[in-house]
């Protein structure tokens, strides 16, 4: 089958909320491994895009399969597990308030009763990967704005999701907590083979995803390197959404080279 | 949308989320624990409040009575006018506007910004289902509470009309407790109880529907929360002549 060839595939995807158009038969694929960066102005779609993934919303027409599987049918109780091969990364983080970080981080296992002593360990892995073991106890209202972000990122890799869909990380975040975020996503797109949609409309992350990936060198350390004139397959791809449309897709070096106006001026910043 | 076609959309989405509680509340998973919480935090948090306003119920309920019943010689029997006015009427009716206020809006205010801040969301993305874990723990903590709060509002108001009787108008406590248990029947009770059952199913769902339907960000969560509370109230003064009707017709037929 063809189809298993894609994480994430939309084929003909209208929706419209009364009057307002969001998406316009809009199709496209992520194949497995590969970040699809989806770009746009405010209120084009970006994130409904992403909900449509996780069944939160339903397409008006088209279909929409995760890993080969129509989802678009699915009731609510046959989406739960394909949820749980999706991790999703909320724009404010969307932590639970009432829950401590390491309650938020553990939810997903203590919805499946796992034991407390497997729990744990797992837990510390996690915020250790987004860097964020010290807060362990504290509740999401004590965080900045980017630790409640990386705790989202945290939750959301639970369980291994090999999809990932990040709605807006770095937004309103500064450069630096920003990069971390993006670093987090090489490492989860070179090194964790994972699938993603990445919505951002920063230009700093575009072109971090586009320019540089991550890899382990001989001692095991994270190396960071710049795309250079040595031949290298970064697994980036992008889509540039208008008033429900795609207007453009295809690789950062093609978009860069692009004669629409409205990427001319995306791209100018 | 105009008017009429708000009201009835929803009443449509009350009545489909009655019908997805009902659907779910008897298939796993249960989250008991959640349950429980939810009991202590608006059943016991209740408590004081409850306990308040059922006390000075009865006391005014004795005082304003006393004279009357005075002029006919009869005021041997406030006990039990104050005991029956409580467990047929003021008891549920003021606990669960009581309720309405405190716990209702709370939980439109909760689940209101849980569902602007995307947390509602993040549930589903994680695997839970918002229906169990959050709004039938809520329901069935106010179905349980409300009557179990009713029975100590009836108490304390007894208690309170008791006291008037003593100081102000000089009655034996024995007269009057005598009396009072006379208005205690069975009947009457189980009826007594109905009413906060009802009521509490009317808070709860009403509090959940206008938190899960919360648009508008910040502002629309402080709309949702007044008007779960005003229309809990408004349901449950309705309902409650309806119910009184039911109940005399079929529990109190004399």
């Amino acid at each position: 089958m063809a189809n298993n060839l894609n994480a994430i595939e939309f084929i003909d995807v209208s929706l419209a909320f009364g009057e307002r158009v969001i998406l316009n038969r809009v199709s496209f694929e992520v194949h497995f491994g590969e970040a699809k960066v989806v770009m746009g102005g405010s209120g084009m779609g970006k994130s409904t895009l992403l909900r449509l993934v996780l069944g939160l919303l339903k397409p008006d027409s088209g279909r929409i399969l995760v890993e080969g599987e129509d989802i678009t049918d699915y009731t609510e109780e046959q989406m739960m597990s394909v949820r749980r091969k999706i991790g999703m990364v909320f724009q404010e983080g969307a932590l639970f308030d009432s829950l401590s970080v390491y309650d938020n981080v553990a939810y997903r296992l203590r919805e499946q009763h796992l034991p407390e002593s497997e729990i744990e360990p797992y837990v510390i892995r996690m915020l250790r990967f987004v860097d964020l073991e010290d807060v362990v106890d504290k509740m999401p209202n004590e965080l900045s704005g980017g630790m409640r972000r990386r705790v989202g990122i945290a939750r959301a890799l639970v369980g291994n999701p090999k999809i990932i869909l990040y709605d807006e990380p770095t937004a309103g975040l500064d450069p630096i907590t920003a990069r971390t975020i993006c670093e987090l996503a090489l490492k989860l797109r070179d090194l964790e083979d994972v699938s993603s949609i990445f919505v951002t409309h920063r230009l700093q992350d575009i072109d971090v995803l586009s320019r540089e990936y991550v890899l382990r060198d001989d001692k095991g350390n994270l190396v960071f390197e710049q795309e250079g004139d040595r031949l290298c397959l970064i697994n980036t791809k992008f889509i540039m959404l208008k008033d429900g449309d795609i207007i453009f897709s295809g690789t950062d070096e093609k978009m860069r080279l692009s004669d629409n106006a409205y990427i001319k001026r995306f791209l100018a910043g | 949308m105009n008017l009429i076609t708000r009201g009835i959309y929803q009443i449509q989405e009350l009545t489909l989320l009655t019908w997805r509680v009902l659907r779910s509340v008897y298939r796993p998973p249960y989250y008991l624990r959640e349950i429980v919480h939810q009991m202590d935090v608006s059943g016991f948090g209740s408590l004081p409040i409850i306990l308040l306003t059922g006390f000075f119920t009865g006391a005014v309920l004795a005082l304003n009575t006393g004279n009357t019943l005075q002029r006919f010689g009869v005021q041997n029997v406030s006990g039990q006018l104050v005991a029956t006015s409580l467990i047929r009427e003021l008891g549920p009716v003021l606990t669960c506007l009581m309720l309405a206020g405190r716990v209702g809006s709370g939980i439109a205010a909760e689940l209101g910004s849980m569902l602007v801040s995307e947390q509602i969301d993040a549930m589903r993305a994680l695997g839970t289902d918002p229906i169990k874990k959050l709004v039938i723990p809520r329901i069935v903590a106010l179905v349980t509470m409300a009557p179990a709060l009713t029975i100590i509002c009836d108490m304390v108001g007894t208690l309170g009309g008791l006291l008037t009787a003593m100081t102000f108008q000089g009655q034996a406590s024995s007269v009057y407790l005598a009396s009072a248990q006379e208005a205690v029947d069975f009947n009457e009770i189980i009826g007594g109880l109905i009413k906060p059952t009802v009521f509490g199913f009317i808070i709860a769902i009403l509090g959940c529907y206008k938190g899960l339907s919360t648009t508008g960000g910040t502002v629309g969560v402080g709309r949702s929360t007044t008007q779960a509370m005003v229309s809990a109230s408004i349901l449950i003064i309705a309902v409650d002549f309806l119910l009184q009707k039911l109940i005399l017709s079929v529990l109190l037929q004399r």
